[in-house]
């Protein structure tokens, strides 16, 4: 992963230093609330409901086993002993004292972490693919990119003040697992099949209250020319994205507004300018960036021979099989699997994690995994490099802690943001709907009918929880003050990326269980052969889910 | 006599805010976009922009202009960030002043961007804002400060 030389180091230091003094300059009353508002989201910090939330960024979702016990100590000295993994793969702590956010600061940076410019109206954390190095269907390792960029939008002078939040996604795989269609912008690696390696530029994608799948804003940029189109994108949007109206402030809008060919043309112009300039990516930057995320070192295995062990083992001992099967999958390597840590138990709030949790994971990191581990936006945890042969092994200490849910990908494995329990902006409750939902459909067998399921649950508009792109999405509404809750259908963060259907009129919290059971009854019974829930969705549309939800009772 | 960070250092100058409303502006006055549109001769001219503005009707005059001031009403509006980096990237020399309600904590992107003079709607905030210009010693990113990323630098 990559490495902090003195330069990165320094300008880590520096930023604490800064948000000391403002922190110490707010609390004198030299910054008025307003002042300090976007200085603190800046560094990652909200003033919540109950008390601060402090979101520290995991650039790319990449953790080594150092950081992770940092994040434990501070999970257990500066907060309730627990955290909590965000869709954007980062950690959020939900109990910090406002006046304890530098040395939390200060305890990051000392692990090569930060918290900048997770939150406020700059560009956010970068993410990407949870399998990235190790996915078989990759064309290159997206990482060096986003590190690439993680680096040029880190403090940048011209775009912190943007009209509101930016995020970047970045995918180099056939199978799209970092979302792009739904980022402002979103990044796929290309090859020209001549050997070179381009970028397709979607532009305009986003959720929140006006949902829309990204628009091509140019089929392929070379890859040194990569950070002077973004800065022409960001110049665009910086000048003409609205400011008047916070809903209306993302870039969507505006490429909504100019038409994609007029925003194209304006990016254009502006790239003309900068094109070939000093940030035209060099190929010693490339290779340096490339060398922090090389392959680690495999043993050299006979995977047939250790896929016939593991079949054997999962035979013997079906709960461990069961396992393998839903929270492993394929590797690159032979005699290798990546192991996803559900962190959707039944009764915990989805993506949370203990500081207990945190250090055995840091151990098994070392054990088992090169002293990594990623976090997804599916708000679960990943040892990507597990031997096959080593798998009974950690799959034992990982039930021991509450880590072995063989979920992964199945309506349980919910997706869902903090909402009004922690949330300020929240309208309604998600993390007891999860857990209702959690509850209901504990019966493995049934689970596993069911087939994959996306289930997201964010609770307002701001749809942290990405309830727009999910399989089903439940978005919290507040009507005359009471909590209701709007189901939709169809949502999907694929390649072939789609908004949800709304069903209908709105449910209260106790009738969404019963909801989502009918809404699942009707697929069991419409679905034909292997068919998925999607698949099912996408064939016979909304109103066969709708009629039987809403029928009468007699 | 307004008072303003330049050079690294706390001065005054003469130069008042634009007078709106009338077509020319009146003596001392910066000259908002329309009025310094209308003027005869660019010589020497000073011109205040205001979000939204752009840069485009400046960019046939550049040589000739003597003051740039961008307004920012809210520190929050970063239009003028934009707008300083793109008049320095067009060959602007000449004075480059933020004016309004900017936060010191805003210096140092402010002059990586190409300010060289800070005006304050609050005077008193000049002393922080100095103790702000360089809070920052190293970045990864050019600009116009410094135009080579961190990445042509490193060794």
């Amino acid at each position: 992963m990559y490495q902090y030389d003195q330069y990165d180091q320094r300008i880590v230091d520096e930023r604490v230093t800064q948000f000391r003094d403002q922190t110490r300059r707010y609390l004198a009353g030299e910054l008025s609330d307003a002042e300090f508002l976007p200085l603190r989201l800046q560094n990652g910090l909200y003033v919540q409901r109950l008390a601060p939330m402090l979101r520290i960024a995991v650039p790319y979702g990449l953790l080594s086993s150092t950081q992770l016990r940092k994040l434990a100590h501070i999970a257990r000295h500066y907060d309730k002993g627990y955290a909590h993994v965000s869709t954007r793969q980062n950690i959020q702590l939900n109990w910090p004292q406002l006046e304890e956010v530098p040395d939390i600061l200060a305890e990051l940076a000392s692990v090569q972490m930060h918290a900048i410019q997770t939150s406020g109206n700059c560009i956010r954390n970068t993410t990407t693919d949870q399998f990235a190095g190790v996915a078989a269907d990759e064309l290159q390792d997206p990482r060096p990119w986003c590190e690439i960029i993680r680096q040029w939008s880190t403090l940048h002078p011209e775009f912190a003040f943007l009209p509101r939040k930016f995020k970047i996604a970045v995918c180099a795989s056939k199978q799209d697992r970092a979302a792009i269609h739904a980022h402002d912008i979103g990044i796929e690696l290309l090859t020209n099949g001549a050997g070179d390696y381009g970028f397709k530029v979607l532009v305009g994608g986003g959720l929140g209250r006006t949902p829309v799948i990204g628009s091509v804003v140019c089929e392929w940029v070379d890859s040194q020319h990569l950070l002077t189109y973004l800065e022409a994108i960001l110049r665009v949007y910086n000048q003409h994205g609205r400011r008047d109206n916070k809903y209306k402030a993302r870039i969507k809008i505006l490429v909504k507004a100019m038409g994609v060919e007029a925003f194209r043309e304006a990016v254009e112009r502006e790239w003309v300018t900068l094109k070939d300039g000093p940030s035209t990516l060099t190929d010693e930057e490339i290779a340096r960036a490339k060398s922090f995320f090389t392959t680690p070192p495999y043993a050299s295995l006979d995977g047939a021979e250790t896929a016939k062990a593991l079949r054997e083992r999962c035979a013997a001992d079906p709960i461990f099989g069961n396992w393998v099967a839903r929270n492993t999958t394929a590797h690159r390597a032979p005699g290798y699997r990546a192991v996803t840590i559900s962190l959707k138990a039944t009764g915990v709030a989805p993506g949370d994690v203990t500081d207990r949790q945190l250090e055995l994971l840091a151990d098994l990191a070392d054990q088992f995994s090169f002293a990594e581990l990623r976090t997804t936006h599916q708000q679960n945890m990943v040892l990507a490099d597990v031997e096959e042969t080593a798998l009974y092994t950690l799959w034992q200490q990982l039930q021991g802690a509450g880590l072995a849910t063989p979920n992964i990908g199945y309506i349980t494995d919910v997706i869902c943001c903090p909402g009004g329990d922690y949330c300020s902006l929240a309208n309604a409750k998600s993390i007891p709907v999860a857990e209702a939902i959690q509850a209901r459909f504990e019966d493995l067998d049934y689970l596993y009918d069911l087939g994959p399921i996306e289930l997201n649950i964010s609770g307002c508009m701001n749809a942290c929880g990405h309830h727009h792109i999910g399989h089903i999405g439940i978005l919290g509404v507040d009507k005359k003050g009471a909590e209701f809750y709007q189901i939709s259908l169809g949502g999907s963060q694929s390649k072939e990326a789609a908004i949800g259907k709304i069903l209908g009129p709105s449910f209260g919290q106790e009738d969404v269980p019963d909801v989502v059971e009918k809404i699942l009854d009707s697929y069991v019974n419409l679905r034909e052969e292997e068919e998925t829930f999607l698949q099912t969705f996408n064939r016979v549309g909304i109103e066969p889910f709708k009629e039987r939800v809403y029928a009468k009772t007699h | 006599m307004p008072r303003l960070i330049k050079q690294g250092q706390i001065t005054s100058d003469t130069w008042l805010p634009p007078a709106a409303d009338a077509p020319a502006a009146p003596d001392s006055h910066l000259p908002n976009l329309s009025q310094w549109l209308s003027l005869a001769d660019k010589t020497g001219s000073a011109v205040q922009l205001e979000p939204g503005d752009g840069i485009a009707e400046l960019l046939p005059a550049l040589d000739t202009i003597h003051l740039i001031a961008v307004s920012f009403p809210l520190f929050t509006d970063g239009r003028g960030f934009s707008y300083a980096r793109e008049l320095r990237e067009h060959g602007y020399r000449g004075e480059l002043r933020a004016v309004g309600a900017f936060l010191p904590d805003q210096m140092h992107y402010l002059r990586r961007c190409g300010f060289d003079a800070f005006q304050f709607s609050d005077e008193s905030r000049l002393e922080e804002g100095l103790r702000q210009l360089d809070i920052f010693s190293e970045h990864y990113q050019g600009a116009i400060d410094e135009p080579r990323p961190l990445f042509r630098r490193r060794n």
